[in-house]
């Protein structure tokens, strides 16, 4: 365990933990982990998917999420200025480095705990970039633009699997209602604004979070409620990832992708 | 400038954009990168060829085979040097996509993408307009999937003709 000497610069969480960098570098490194990770967790689906097109619309949204991931850590690298590529940020960083938040995280778990989970982060992602595509830095505003189109597609194509899971079977019903239940404690932190976001808004990253919370639960409640799904109460919510304190899958998770890499440093293919 | 031709050097732009109408879409190998709409500035300079492109997909696995033939085609043609750089601004859209060339996709039968939906339209299920087959051209078909083979295309299938069919997704 690292020892913690001294106090963080930004402590968003309040909590102890690895002191956290530039703001922007920060900022960045969340997004991108955030569809770097999951991105992963979808690939994991590939070959195992339960019907082909399935299997090959997850594929599909995993390598547009890794494709945002590479623009975003790439970016993430260039501004932290100290030689790091986004291979570098992917591949040799150890889990508290980590920044994405904690329901990208979870185990795929049954098919419809992994549309669960991406219903979640569709609605956050489309609104995030939706503000983002204004931002006054360019490079940002590009890579919002961009990755806004490709994730309104999967937010379509998770919205309707949620409706069509939540109204279809009562073995479906149920296992989509457990699988909302169990993932709604970590949507909290998908949408609580911290020092770091605030930081941001200098560098031309603004957004509007109360707004975009308002906006995630309209989106959610809607279409739940088409699922004939119950909205879980909000209870105490579980957060960290966005300070580097991760549940104990993300270390799987990296010892998965990461082993070529560190078993080949600079290889290419 | 056609296969087999005489390298040249210097080129004119027009030239090199000629050049660049030889470059096929791996995946799509009907139409030219520059009919995709992929192209988005091509400039000579005494030292050479300088290119332009955006990604359609940012996750497209085609755009380093790509950036890797428009190099190599300018490069055959006689440039003597090729600079390739990447833009994300402004996002791609299959609205760049001309009509002559959806025609192409049409004959090769893929259904040519409809009018893209504007920048930050967030919709949460589909709309259901058929898009038409592009062997009989019924629009008796029904989508199976938003997500094909690649990125960029959806599986239909007709109900007419009973044939499967990829459509350019509108993006």
């Amino acid at each position: 365990m690292a020892p913690v000497a001294k106090a963080p610069a930004f402590n968003p969480a309040g909590v102890r933990g690895p002191q956290l960098g530039d703001p922007l570098v920060e900022a960045l490194l969340r997004l991108g982990d955030d569809r770097l990770i999951l991105g992963h967790r979808l690939s994991e689906w590939c070959g195992h998917g339960p019907i082909l097109e399935e299997d090959i619309a997850l594929s599909n949204l995993a390598l547009d999420l890794i494709g945002h991931a590479t623009s975003l850590l790439a970016l993430a690298g260039a501004v932290e200025g100290q030689g790091r590529d986004e291979d570098a940020l992917a591949y040799f960083r150890d889990g508290t480095a980590f920044r994405n938040c904690l329901l990208v995280e979870q185990p795929n778990g049954d098919f419809a705990e992994t549309i669960v989970r991406q219903f979640l982060f569709d609605v956050a992602s489309v609104l995030t970039w939706d503000a983002l595509r204004h931002s006054t830095d360019a490079r940002v505003a590009a890579i919002a633009a961009k990755s806004l189109k490709e994730d309104t597609y999967h937010l379509r194509h998770s919205s309707e699997w949620v409706i069509r899971l939540g109204d279809g079977t009562e073995e479906s019903h149920a296992r989509a209602q457990r699988a909302l239940d169990r993932l709604w404690r970590f949507t909290g932190e998908l949408l609580t604004p911290d020092a770091i976001d605030a930081a941001v808004v200098a560098h031309g990253l603004v957004i509007d979070h109360d707004a975009v919370a308002a906006r995630w639960r309209t989106m959610v409640a809607d279409v739940v409620q088409r699922a004939t799904l119950t909205l879980p109460a909000d209870g105490p919510m579980q957060c960290g990832g966005r300070v580097g304190r991760h549940t104990e899958h993300l270390g799987h998770l990296l010892a998965t992708m990461q082993s070529v890499a560190r078993a080949h440093p600079g290889a290419r293919w | 400038m056609v296969e087999g031709a005489a390298a040249v050097w210097p080129m004119t732009r027009a030239q090199a954009m000629a050049i660049l109408e030889t470059v096929k879409d791996p995946e799509v190998p009907v139409i030219s990168v520059v009919e995709l709409g992929i192209v988005r500035e091509v400039s000579v300079h005494p030292e050479g060829v300088q290119v332009t492109i955006t990604p359609t997909y940012s996750g497209c696995p085609a755009m380093h085979e790509i950036e890797a033939d428009v190099r190599a085609a300018l490069v055959k043609a006689g440039a003597p040097a090729v600079t390739v750089s990447m833009v994300h601004a402004p996002a791609w859209t299959t609205d760049w996509i001309g009509p002559e060339a959806r025609e192409k996709l049409r004959a090769y039968g893929i259904a040519p993408p409809s009018k893209a939906a504007p920048p930050g339209l967030i919709t949460l299920t589909r709309a259901r307009t058929p898009v038409p087959c592009p062997f009989c051209g019924s629009r008796e078909t029904r989508l199976q999937s938003e997500f094909g083979s690649t990125a960029c295309k959806a599986i239909h299938v007709c109900q007419s003709c009973r044939q499967p069919f990829d459509e350019f997704k509108p993006f």
